[in-house]
């Protein structure tokens, strides 16, 4: 990549810019890094951020608010019921896990990749992956009425009952899978930041680098240290790449080993995982479009990163499209009433509309993202990750909602409808997710200033042989 | 060699400072940092250290650094995960208090495999966390090479090298001559105490 070398005294033009720009535009120097990143962090927070502040954590606390009905009068409030006894709370979960999947594959499987365009976005994303798994964590754990009580049959301890957990359940591998997934993004997240809260630290006083100071732990930068925290970044990069995998794999466990038609199928882990890839990366576009506007790092979030993210998400969006395909010729092909009947129902029944949703936002929205012009319009992406936003939820809805309230039971079929407390919940959890994530850009350094650093080096280091 | 101190630091009393811990220095390019790492060892200083805003490609060849040892550890962290995972789903569901769910085995290996898997990178990443921090002695809030008057740099754009005392055979007045030699900038005696 010789073309990156530096540029001295380059002012990009941010109307003109193009995607053949360098991973880091402008003067690359090691301060520049170190000033436009932790100048986020540094200078007060400005009144537009109070002023989302506001509106967010206004509508997380719809979220407590709900909770605490739910807690207090019983999962009756929701919506769900027999037949659909799985319904928005699920859909949920599954919606927000997949949202937590672009995190990790960008910090783990695109750093074993070597794609060093990852340096940019990685600790940003890894924030998402942390808020939308916690995000996600609400719903099967209010899900079950009384969470307190659940404790039993959900962490392996001997309790007064001297019962054990169902080990061969799904949803037992599901509680070990998602915490997990939790803790290994969080330690993940925590050790890319150790350098840069460091970073944070030598350039603060008074408390600000008494805190900062505490949680760098007392990083030094010595060559002792990179040297174990090398392998240990690379190790853990290692674990979380069929971590990664394996999450969304066993959540849809939780479907394909039952037996109702629509869920029983044994193309679930990948098509699962794929969909997960698809909306985490249309979750993480949609919010840094807005953040690099908002926060002036376009020369950090290159159109070139953009564009990486769309070819990412067009090409989640074609093994999705791939996969609705193959379920419904195997449905026809499989010759199974119940299984014909279930996807029948889903395109025509009465809940056409959400299927058709579905296949718009998630196949037919993405394709404009074959032209490059189009991955380079900033307003035309954004408005596409909007689309896959919706259409990740759709499809989770899809397969959930849909597959329960018509099964081999005529008797026994029912329309679902949500309730208030289902619509509030939800909104509420986004605004949980958005302040958590408006927390993260003001307080937490979003650019990863060391591997950025690194990258730049790369690169002089390069330029030199050329 | 006073001359090599900051204002302020001159004017703490020199015995409060305790025993000098090295000298230190700063480079502003990678390059520098290693070739000046080079030419210390080869005048016989051993215990160096460097302090630097990233890794820095090829400071473990050239400082003689071993490769780190915390793979093993990680390991065997993994194993232990997959044997206590293998141990809790087998006592708990075939010894402890085998119960008939489903008309399933108490135990198979298939059903077995999600929860082993998730243990065996829980506890390896637990591994290679706390690990690194063990080997490194962290967390540590205090260290002499704070006191370097431009430590700040080795956070930022810097790249510094320390020269530690090694036992109590110590020549600071050399060390800072040869460091400036190679062209290092900034270059001070660090004391143990500020």
């Amino acid at each position: 990549m010789a073309d990156i070398a530096i540029k001295p005294n380059t002012q990009i033009d941010l109307l003109n810019t193009t995607i053949d720009q360098p991973l880091v535009a402008g003067e690359p120097s090691y301060h520049m890094v170190t000033e436009s990143v932790c100048r986020i962090v540094e200078d007060k927070p400005t009144k537009l951020w109070f002023a989302l502040l506001a509106v967010t954590s206004s509508v997380m606390m719809v979220l407590f608010v709900m909770l605490g009905y739910l807690v207090a009068t019983g999962i009756g409030v929701w919506g769900n019921n027999i037949p659909v006894a799985w319904a928005w709370d699920i859909t949920n979960f599954v919606w927000w896990i997949g949202i937590g999947h672009a995190g990790t594959l960008i910090s783990a499987i695109l750093f074993l990749l070597r794609q060093r365009w990852r340096t940019a976005i990685n600790r940003a994303a890894e924030a998402m992956t942390l808020f939308a798994v916690a995000c996600a964590a609400i719903y099967p754990v209010f899900h079950t009425g009384r969470p307190w009580r659940a404790v039993y049959w959900l962490l392996p301890y001997p309790n007064t009952m001297q019962m054990w957990l169902n080990f061969r359940s799904p949803l037992e591998w599901d509680v070990f899978a998602v915490s997990t997934y939790g803790t290994v993004s969080l330690l993940f997240w925590y050790v890319g930041l150790l350098p840069d809260l460091a970073t944070i630290r030598d350039r603060a006083t008074g408390l600000r680098k008494q805190i900062y100071g505490f949680f760098s732990l007392g990083w030094r930068g010595s060559a002792h240290h990179w040297k174990h925290y090398e392998l240990a970044y690379m190790v853990l990069a290692g674990l979380s790449t069929p971590l990664v995998l394996s999450v969304h794999s066993i959540v849809s466990f939780d479907f394909a080993v039952s037996i109702l038609p629509g869920w029983h199928t044994t193309i679930f882990p990948p098509y699962f995982v794929a969909g997960a890839v698809f909306s985490g990366f249309g979750m993480v576009l949609t919010l840094l479009i807005i953040t690099r506007k908002a926060l002036n790092i376009e020369h950090l979030i290159t159109l070139k990163h953009i564009d990486y993210m769309c070819k990412v998400m067009l090409a989640t969006s074609m093994i999705v499209g791939y996969s609705y395909a193959t379920e419904y010729f195997i449905a026809w092909y499989g010759a199974v009433n119940g299984e014909q009947f279930a996807f029948f129902n889903r395109l025509t029944g009465p809940f056409w509309w959400a299927t058709w949703s579905m296949i718009f936002c998630n196949v037919v929205a993405p394709l404009p993202l074959w032209w490059a012009s189009v991955r380079s319009n900033i307003a035309v992406v954004f408005v596409i990750t909007i689309f896959v936003n919706i259409g990740m939820w759709f499809e989770r809805f899809v397969i959930i909602s849909i597959s329960l309230h018509r099964d081999f039971l005529p008797s026994s079929w029912d329309y679902f409808r949500p309730t208030y407390v289902d619509v509030l919940t939800y909104i509420g959890s986004i605004g949980l997710f958005l302040t958590l994530y408006l927390m993260f850009i003001k307080f937490v350094p979003m650019i990863a200033i060391a591997e950025v650093k690194g990258a730049i080096a790369q690169d002089i280091e390069k330029g030199a042989h050329h | 060699m006073a001359t090599a101190h900051t204002e302020d630091r001159a004017m703490v009393p020199a015995d409060a400072q305790g025993k000098p811990f090295a000298v230190a220095t700063t480079f502003y390019s990678t390059t520098d940092l290693v070739d000046a790492i080079r030419a210390v060892r080869k005048k016989g200083y051993r215990k160096l250290d460097a302090h630097t805003p990233f890794p820095v490609h090829g400071i473990d060849e050239a400082m003689g650094e071993k490769r780190s040892k915390l793979g093993y550890v990680i390991a065997a962290c993994g194993i232990a995960g997959i044997l206590v995972a293998q141990g809790l789903q087998y006592w708990t569901a075939a010894v402890d208090y085998p119960l008939i769910i489903g008309g399933k085995p108490f135990y198979a290996v298939e059903f077995s495999i999600p929860i082993t898997f998730e243990l065996m990178v829980l506890l390896a990443s637990f591994a290679a966390v706390f690990g690194m921090l063990a080997f490194n002695g962290l967390p540590r809030f205090n260290h002499p090479v704070f006191n370097y008057s431009h430590y700040a740099r080795a956070t930022d754009d810097g790249f510094v090298l320390v020269v530690e005392r090694d036992g109590n055979h110590f020549e600071p007045t050399a060390i800072v001559e040869l460091l400036n030699e190679l062209g290092g900038d900034n270059t001070e005696i660090v004391h143990e105490d500020a």
